[in-house]
């Protein structure tokens, strides 16, 4: 890893002069549950995306297209507003069962059927 | 060109911050600064400053408003005592943390309790490790110079930090005295234009102020503060410079008054070294060599300069206008103490006196040199000065 900066190198203040690059600081290991989406019942209505407070929902022509696990905290206000409860919160430590990279599955497919039944 | 005028020390502070002029003033008021602020609003109301005056339901408020107005992009100026000064607390922090340039005069009072709104200097002796910078005037013309100076000091770019210029409440902030005041044209010059460094509003560079700063960089960032309060005393001592060719009066970190050839020295800060300066005469021409340092700069402290003004005393006394309830007396003993500490030969005691504006009289200053000359203090242990037992 590269030499962090020394004193006489920071801008004074505390002061970030950059803008948007919290981006480079990775806050999904703070995460103890993890939001989980079922693309079968999802209704595509991107309340969650509107109300996540870390913008960690992606969006793509329209849709809710699973979560940006970089930065999500975990702190399921996405599954508390998500009118067709389909949002789910399950232990980290928890397999991913089928859900993809994106924390995307399919209940009703038949490959889904060993999907996690964690309750939360 | 100086002008001579009879002002208080309150109407001295509000002259110099009309002829300043700040972008922004946020201020709520408390005795003995009321009346400062009472005056710059007038000057506000009569629009003879352009100033964005802006009242607030508190001192917290204030700081915290004079803070984002700095930030945002303005030359911000306030002024607060004791309680005032106590309840802006935290945000007092964050506005040296930030190195805002901020300058806020604070017009000395006891912090209560039990409730007392006379002098002392428990308010900015409380934050001196804030990280502000403090200037202690002795009276209404040193509170308007250094208020001009404080200016110069903070906005520069080897310091932006915050600075404080006091005086004693009452003694000096409601006392007319003559005193000599620049012109508005000079001041403006001396101050120079303001230039806001990374300011909020400028939206084609946009700027984060006080983000989370964790165990990775919190420490270079206070590191960063320490070594710019270093840096300030050159400013301080270079600004007092120009100022003096400017206005005849020249400032540095403290006052040395017959100090050159004193046996027995007496430390303190403000208005009392005006009444030691005068005992001080008395006892020379009974031929008594004592002198008195008065202390301009408290933040940072000049603890080599100290050494090299008074290190070649018997002994000295440090008056403290505030306890610091360590057992040991106040808090600027222990700075002298060390500053001297194992580099001079002097015998240095300390004593506490004018606490919640109790006077201090010749007699008692004259005592404190009869002690010093008989050696009859110990330096274990700190003299209350005045106190009934
Ligand atoms: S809130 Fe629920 S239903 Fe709406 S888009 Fe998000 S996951 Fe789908
Ligand atoms: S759990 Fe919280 S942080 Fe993660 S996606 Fe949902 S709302 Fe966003």
């Amino acid at each position: 890893m590269a030499r962090e900066p020394g004193y006489k190198e920071l801008p004074i203040g505390g002061l970030i002069l950059e803008a948007g690059n919290a981006i480079r600081y990775k806050t999904g290991g703070w995460r103890t549950y993890r939001p989980q989406v079922d693309k079968d019942t999802c209704i595509e209505c991107l309340q969650c995306w509107l109300l996540c407070p870390d913008c960690c929902i992606y969006a793509e022509n329209e849709k809710m297209e699973g979560y940006d696990y970089d930065h999500c905290k975990g702190c399921a206000i996405c599954a508390k507003i998500c009118p067709a409860k389909c949002i789910r919160m399950i232990l980290e430590t928890d397999p991913r069962g089928m859900a993809d990279e994106r924390g995307r599955y399919h209940s009703k497919s038949k490959n889904s059927s060993s999907v996690i039944d964690s309750k939360r | 060109m100086n002008k001579v005028v009879a002002l208080t020390g309150n109407e001295a502070a509000a002259e110099a911050m009309r002829q300043i002029n700040p972008d922004v003033v946020a201020a709520y008021p408390i005795t003995p600064q009321t009346e400062l602020m009472h005056k710059f609003s007038d000057f506000v109301a009569d629009a003879v400053v352009k100033t964005e005056m802006i009242l607030v339901e508190s001192e917290h408020s204030a700081m915290s408003a004079c803070i984002g107005a700095c930030a945002a992009g303005a030359r911000v100026m306030t002024a607060t005592s004791a309680n005032g000064l106590a309840f802006m607390w935290e945000v007092v922090y964050i506005a040296a943390s930030l190195r805002l340039p901020i300058v806020m005069t604070v017009v000395n009072r006891a912090l209560s309790g039990p409730i007392n709104i006379h002098c002392d200097h428990s308010d900015t002796m409380g934050c001196r490790d804030s990280g502000w910078i403090q200037l202690y005037g002795e009276n209404p013309q040193e509170a308007y110079d250094n208020i001009i100076q404080a200016i110069r000091i903070a906005e520069h770019p080897d310091v932006r930090l915050p600075v404080m210029p006091t005086f004693d409440g009452f003694i000096i902030s409601h006392t007319l005295e003559r005193l000599e005041i620049l012109s508005d044209e000079e001041v403006g010059k001396f101050i120079g234009a303001w230039k806001p460094v990374h300011p909020l509003l400028d939206i084609a560079h946009p700027v984060t102020y006080g983000p989370l700063d964790l165990q990775d960089y919190y420490f270079e960032h206070k590191k960063g503060q320490a070594e710019a309060m270093k840096r300030a005393k050159g400013v301080v001592l270079a600004v007092g410079k120009e100022y003096g060719a400017l206005s005849g009066r020249e400032y540095g970190f403290f006052e040395e008054y017959k100090t050159r050839d004193a046996e027995q020295i007496i430390l303190c800060l403000g208005s009392a070294s005006g009444t030691v300066k005068s005992v001080v005469d008395g006892l020379r021409e009974k031929g008594r060599r004592t002198g008195v340092l008065k202390l301009r700069m408290f933040r940072p402290f000049p603890a080599e300069e100290i050494l090299s003004a008074i290190g070649h005393a018997k002994s000295i006394a440090v008056l403290d206008r505030a306890e610091g309830f360590s057992g040991l007396g106040g808090p600027l003993f222990p700075e002298v103490r060390s500053a001297l500490y194992g580099r001079s030969d002097a015998k240095v005691i300390n004593y506490v006196y004018g606490l919640g504006g109790r006077d201090l009289s010749p007699e008692m200053i004259l005592s404190v040199f009869d002690d010093l000359e008989e050696g009859r203090i110990t330096d274990r242990e700190a003299v209350h000065l005045g106190v009934r037992i």
